[in-house]
């Protein structure tokens, strides 16, 4: 690899991650983990249940500082900011939590306007439709007035999308999207997935372990194993079922069928 | 060589015959039931330790039936002959144990996942105990760091929170909590007047409770008794809001979000309680004096006017004061003990439940300490 093409990777890298270590305490989960997700990637992370996937979503959105290493956005120092200019990236992400994470205090409108009452200078009735709009976009149009606790789970979900999406944010980050989900709203869930990735443009970081979902939606991908404590595999998790020597890797892919050692 | 160990009609038995020089068989018999006593493995560990075995094998013929129980002792018999370096058989056993036993063995051990099960020393656990209320309370006060600096961004006219929430808690603690206040602030009042009525009868003296009451009541009791109703219910409601928001991810969604929970959440708090704090203390004041006035009035025939009078006459605007300003203390102490509490919280839903329950506590320690020590500074510089 020449000095220019390697340049041109980095150009592409909107999330570049450098020798991140992940604890709890002196419990280390993961070490020296190393990766770039490319613009418009559909990146998934993947590993066992346990191993530290979550956490590392945690540390890449700033809910848990990195116990060692760095997170950039577009070569910019993330881990290294200050308050001031924390909100400016918080600006540009958009977070669906696994327990969806809503405002139960506030209607499904007031859950997607908060936002956009926090970061642009739309009058009320401006917002109060931007809002109804993403609402309408994942399938919750007449829904406004309601509060989080009066509708489905799979609805919950499409609400945190909605919120996710309020800001047309530049990174989307998704806890376990279709956990809970039966295999119809999961498939929903996931063609919205894409849907707002190609109309946004946004790049989305994926933890799920759910198969159809992996192979559906992710582009690029890191494999995270718990025991030697590091990423053991990394790509497109397709290539990584057709072409992945690695035994665990095989084995998660295909659920067990192709153990180690056969 | 065959050794009988236990038996009986039905009973788990285990017998043990050496075969040759080196091999044991153990020879399972009976229904085997987690309810009854279990066959010990030490006739096992004793014969391994006596004679020099190098392989045992198991003889399940007169097996009738099993289930756990069996799985346990055969899972300590294979640990014992592992330790030893003596090989297990498992040929003579059915299938569905040696299956069984397989999938038991099949995931190692989490390292570093087995907690310690002894108990630590008396000198370790002093330690632990002492590092554990040094980093308590270095959070508690770093978070009255951040909240004194969310105030002054406050006071800069900077702080971001939703105005409708400031007024439903507002709400809350101050409009929805007078019916309790009414209830018992009139009842300490009457209590107060009782007690005192009685002693004071006996000199004559029974106008004199106008002064005891409406003294207790508006330089401490009011103050004290409306902080301590508001512990148990705004305290503790605001714990259980914020721990339950942080169970939720809610919080996490507000930081990512860009907002701080602490001028989202905690400020709003703040400033309701202290804000409503006064007034209920004031409002607690009153139903006090009236329910001592009852007492006068129909206990110890006293007039409306001259109740009304000796107790005018008996507080001053200073001692009126000191409480109002007592309570705001106690307003600030409440919503931080609250707040603090919902703000530590773990994940889980009995941890909700303890940030609920300290947060009362935490509160209630604050308020009557702050009473003792203003009451010392009130009487130093002589008000």
């Amino acid at each position: 690899m020449n000095g220019e093409s390697a340049n041109e990777i980095e150009a592409e890298a909107q999330i570049t991650v450098r020798n991140l270590t992940l604890a709890y305490g002196p419990v280390v989960l993961m070490r020296d983990l190393n990766f770039t997700v490319k613009r418009g990637d559909v990146f998934i992370i993947m590993g066992a249940s346990g191993c530290g996937k979550s956490t590392l979503l945690r540390n890449m959105i700033g809910l848990i500082e990195p116990t060692e290493g760095e997170i950039f956005y577009d070569k910019a120092n993330f881990t290294r900011s200050n308050a001031e200019e924390r909100r400016s990236f918080f600006r540009r992400f958009g977070v669906l939590y696994q327990s969806g994470g809503l405002w139960s205090s506030m209607t499904l409108a007031e859950n997607v306007a908060l936002p956009l009452e926090e970061y642009t200078d739309l009058g009320p009735v401006e917002i109060r439709e931007i809002a109804a709009f993403k609402l309408a976009l994942v399938g919750l149009n007449g829904f406004e007035d309601f509060y989080p606790s009066q509708i489905s789970g799979g609805m919950r979900k499409r609400l945190g999308l909605a919120r996710a999406i309020a800001l047309d944010p530049e990174v989307l980050f998704f806890d376990e999207p279709s956990a809970g989900l039966d295999p119809i709203n999961s498939r929903r869930l996931d063609d919205l997935i894409l849907a707002v990735r190609d109309t946004l443009g946004a790049t989305v970081v994926a933890v799920t372990h759910e198969l159809p979902s992996i192979f559906a939606i992710g582009n690029n991908g890191i494999f995270l194993d718990s025991e030697s404590k590091s990423a053991i595999a990394s790509g497109d998790p397709k290539e990584l079922l057709a072409h992945s020597q690695n035994a665990k890797v095989q084995e998660f892919l295909t659920r067990g069928e192709r153990r180690p050692g056969e | 060589m065959m050794e009988v160990l236990t038996q009986s009609d039905g009973a788990p038995g285990v017998s043990l015959e050496t075969v040759g020089e080196a091999t044991l068989v153990v020879q399972l018999s009976g229904a085997w039931r987690l309810q009854k006593n279990a066959a010990s493995v030490s006739p096992v560990q004793k014969a391994l330790e006596t004679s020099h075995i190098r392989c045992v094998r198991f003889d399940a013929k007169a097996l009738t039936s099993w289930d756990s129980s069996i799985l346990i002792f055969l899972t300590k018999v294979t640990e014992l002959c592992s330790q030893r370096n003596i090989i297990t058989e498992r040929e003579g056993l059915p299938d569905g144990i040696r299956r069984l036993l397989e999938l038991a063995e099949i995931a190692p051990e989490q390292e570093g996942a087995k907690q310690p099960t002894d108990r630590p020393s008396f000198l370790a656990r002093v330690g632990s105990t002492t590092t554990g209320s040094y980093i308590s309370l270095s959070e508690m006060v770093s978070f009255l760091g951040e909240v004194t600096l969310t105030f002054v961004k406050l006071v800069k006219m900077r702080a971001r929170y939703r105005t409708a929430d400031l007024f439903l808690i507002v709400q809350e603690c101050g409009a929805q909590a007078l019916p309790i206040v009414t209830l018992i602030s009139f009842l300490v009042g009457v209590i107060m007047a009782f007690v005192g009525a009685i002693q004071l009868q006996q000199f004559g003296a029974q106008i004199y409770v106008a002064d005891l009451v409406g003294i207790a009541v508006v330089r401490d009791m009011g103050a004290m008794m409306t902080g301590i109703i508001m512990a148990g219910r705004t305290g503790a409601a605001f714990a259980a809001q914020l721990g339950t928001m942080k169970v939720t991810q809610e919080i996490d969604a507000l930081i990512t979000l860009g907002f701080s929970p602490l001028e989202y959440l905690v400020l709003p708090r703040m400033i309701a309680l202290c804000l409503m704090m006064p007034l209920l203390s004031l409002y607690s004041d009153l139903m006090g004096i009236l329910g001592g006035a009852a007492v006068g009035l129909w206990m110890l025939d006293l007039s409306w006017t001259t109740y009304y009078h000796q107790t005018v006459h008996a507080i001053t605007l200073t001692a009126l004061f000191g409480g109002v300003f007592k309570g705001v203390i106690y307003g600030v102490l409440i919503a931080l003990s609250g707040c603090l509490r919902g703000m530590q919280c773990g994940g889980s839903a009995a941890a909700v439940g303890e940030a609920a329950t300290s947060a009362v506590v935490t509160s209630i320690v604050f308020i009557v300490t702050a009473c003792g020590a203003l009451s010392v500074i009130f009487y130093i510089i002589g008000i």
